[in-house]
């Protein structure tokens, strides 16, 4: 046994002379994400493309970024201000504002387990099919930062510090857009939130209220709130399919959603189902912001819908605009949803500034 | 550096005399006489065994008219009962396809495909299932059977926002979703929705809940299976309502998960003829 210790030791220092020896590529530290066991058991891997590993540095460099105003076009927003943390990185306000005053028409999306957006349609329409391209769009959008590359990229080879921190992370002279989403979308991979209420109730460690256990069955009732066609069960931890629907808003599409990615009208007034999880920190509600409450959100649906050629089939008693749910039905499918609210989640110290 | 290569040497050394002391060098190859490759002489498996490869091919139609992308939501069907239809999802899930021949082999991976239609995913399926060449009945399930349906499958959990069914309407997993709408008021609007899904049969107004299992088994009969066979598996859409069971879309559109009875009426159709073997091909 001490002789395999002292050969280990040799081997070890061997191997450790070696690489002092070898001058060998530097490479960043790799990180192995945290995948909850809830997630783990029932669902898929997280998306993590091979191009682009987690790292410590990376994930460092992809927080600094995105809480800096540096990629902007006069060094005054940063993402995290349209994202904020304390809104499970989602915006309070129903449209975000740009650097020039100029409002979005739609609302900012909460930012969480986005490792499992498996078919990786980003934005409300979809139309990013990585994480890594979503990234690039804000920062040259006129009505969000209104920068460009160029010019964001000679900002942070200017800056004291970035230089450094691109070597480390990517072993890169050279800072370039692609390298700036792929620090981003490695912070962003890490944004998991997993440790709701439910969750908790799901790991048997608190039981559910009498009242969210029955809005639990609102929830689940092909009959009432048939809400799990869109929004997930128990077993998918997500809360969300990922795909888009026409949920019954509007006769009319003042924003064809869906189909401005796909040049398809029968997309027309189609969004991607937002998560359910953390909505208490995400109003306002829809893709235009337009419920402040979930208690509009929960009438929309059950006395709301408005027909239109594109409505999803989902959709159950659209001519009587819905299933009209009882007060107590949708008091107790509001205690459920938010017992799928993680306050871990936002107040995380690794998803400060 | 120069010791460890001094050290690999004497192990590389070591193994070879190893090798060397054996009375017989081993013959490699494929020991499974199932496989196309196999050699008799062979005295270790060295994992180069061949198979032959069954493909099926999973294809739609209303009545013959083929169901592709650019029909949903736009062409407009009949069902038997005489409601004007659109398609807008179709997706379903096949398990167990087993190959069955003359001496009663079973051969069966007991995999499983969902297929969704409209966005062409999984059209084409090959078990990993190794079988010798011959002829065989071939026979798959719709959907889970009990057995299956006990399961957790992660890649069904993540399928088309969970796939699997919530334990309120009695677990497992769909069968199928066929969703669309039919023309059917009198008043605006004249659309409604509908929601053909299928999951195993769950009366939960019983305590405990009734679970009756609603999968049933499609045989395609005889089919010879060479080296590279190609296999057809029709799925007519229009079966679904039309035989024993002259679905009335009017009164059975929406909610059917929950519906006992209508669940029994759907595997009824569904067993009816909505299957069919098409073209295979060697």
């Amino acid at each position: 046994m001490k002789s395999g210790l002292v050969l280990c030791v040799l081997f070890f220092s061997l191997v450790a002379c070696n690489k002092d020896d070898g001058g060998g590529e530097y490479t960043a530290t790799p990180v192995a994400l945290d995948i909850p066991q809830l997630f783990a058991d029932n669902i898929l891997p997280p998306v993590l493309p091979m191009d682009n590993p987690l790292t410590e540095e990376g994930i460092a460099l992809g927080k600094k970024l995105f809480f800096d105003p540096i990629l902007s076009a006069n060094n005054t927003q940063a993402c995290a201000d349209c994202h904020r943390p304390e809104n499970a990185f989602s915006d309070p306000r129903r449209f975000s504002v740009g650097i020039d005053g100029s409002l979005g028409n739609r609302n900012s999306m909460p930012l969480q387990n986005l490792a499992w957006n498996f078919d990786e349609n980003f934005f409300w329409d979809g139309r990013s099919v990585s994480l890594e391209a979503q990234i690039l769009e804000p920062v040259i959008n006129p009505i969000e930062m209104a920068n460009t590359w160029p010019n964001a990229v000679a900002s942070l080879e200017n800056d004291p510090e970035y230089p450094l921190l691109f070597e480390q992370a990517f072993n890169a002279s050279q800072i370039d857009s692609t390298l700036v989403s792929k620090a981003i979308a490695q912070f962003l991979r890490t944004l998991i939130s997993s440790d709701s209420k439910f969750d908790r109730f799901l790991r048997g460690e608190v039981p559910l209220t009498p009242q969210e256990e029955n809005g639990l069955n609102v929830f689940m009732d092909e009959t009432k709130g048939d809400c799990f066609h869109c929004h997930g069960n128990p077993i998918n931890p997500l809360w969300t399919d990922n795909i888009f629907h026409n949920n019954g808003l509007d006769e009319f599409f003042t924003d064809r959603g869906r189909s401005l990615a796909t040049g398809d009208p029968r997309d027309d007034g189609s969004f991607k189902s937002p998560s359910l999880r953390n909505l208490a920190f995400t109003a306002p509600y829809m893709h235009d912001g337009r419920f402040e409450t979930l208690d509009e959100v929960i009438d929309h649906y059950s006395e709301g819908l408005v027909y239109s050629e594109t409505i999803d089939p989902l959709m159950k008693k659209v001519s009587e605009g819905g299933v009209h749910l009882s007060p107590e039905e949708k008091a107790d499918l509001k205690a459920f949803l938010l017992s799928l609210s993680d306050p871990s989640f936002i107040n995380n110290p690794d998803f400060h500034n | 550096m120069k010791k460890i290569a001094i050290l690999l040497s004497i192990v590389v050394t070591m193994v070879s005399c190893n090798n060397n002391d054996d009375s017989s060098d081993p013959i490699t190859g494929c020991m499974d006489e199932n496989s196309l490759n196999f050699n008799p002489l062979a005295t270790t498996d060295d994992g180069s065994c061949e198979y032959p490869t069954v493909a099926f091919t999973f294809t739609q139609d209303w009545d013959g008219s083929a169901i592709q992308n650019a029909d949903f939501d736009v062409t407009e069907y009949t069902n038997a009962h005489g409601e004007v239809l659109t398609l807008s999802k179709l997706v379903y899930l096949i398990s167990d396809i087993t190959f069955t021949n003359a001496s009663g082999d079973v051969y069966t991976a007991g995999d499983y495909n969902l297929v969704d239609v409209r966005e062409g995913q999984n059209l084409t399926f090959t078990p990993s299932v190794a079988l010798p060449m011959g002829e065989y009945i071939v026979s798959f399930t719709f959907g889970f059977d009990d057995e299956d349906n006990s399961g957790n499958y992660p890649d069904l959990n993540s399928a088309d926002g969970g796939w699997n069914v919530p334990m309120l309407l009695g677990g497992g997993y769909h069968y199928m979703r066929m969703e669309g709408k039919y023309t059917g008021a009198t008043t605006f609007p004249v659309e409604v929705n509908f929601q053909y899904h299928t999951i195993r049969a769950a009366d939960n107004t019983t305590s405990p809940i009734t679970l009756t299992d609603t999968s049933f088994d499609v045989n395609l009969g005889m089919i010879t299976i060479g080296e590279n066979t190609q296999i057809e598996i029709k799925m007519n859409v229009a079966e679904w309502f039309k035989n024993p069971n002259t679905w009335d879309l009017t009164q059975l559109y929406t909610m059917l998960m929950p519906n006992y009875d209508a669940q029994i009426m759907m595997s009824e159709n569904g067993a009816g003829g909505v299957f069919s073997l098409g073209a295979v091909t060697q």
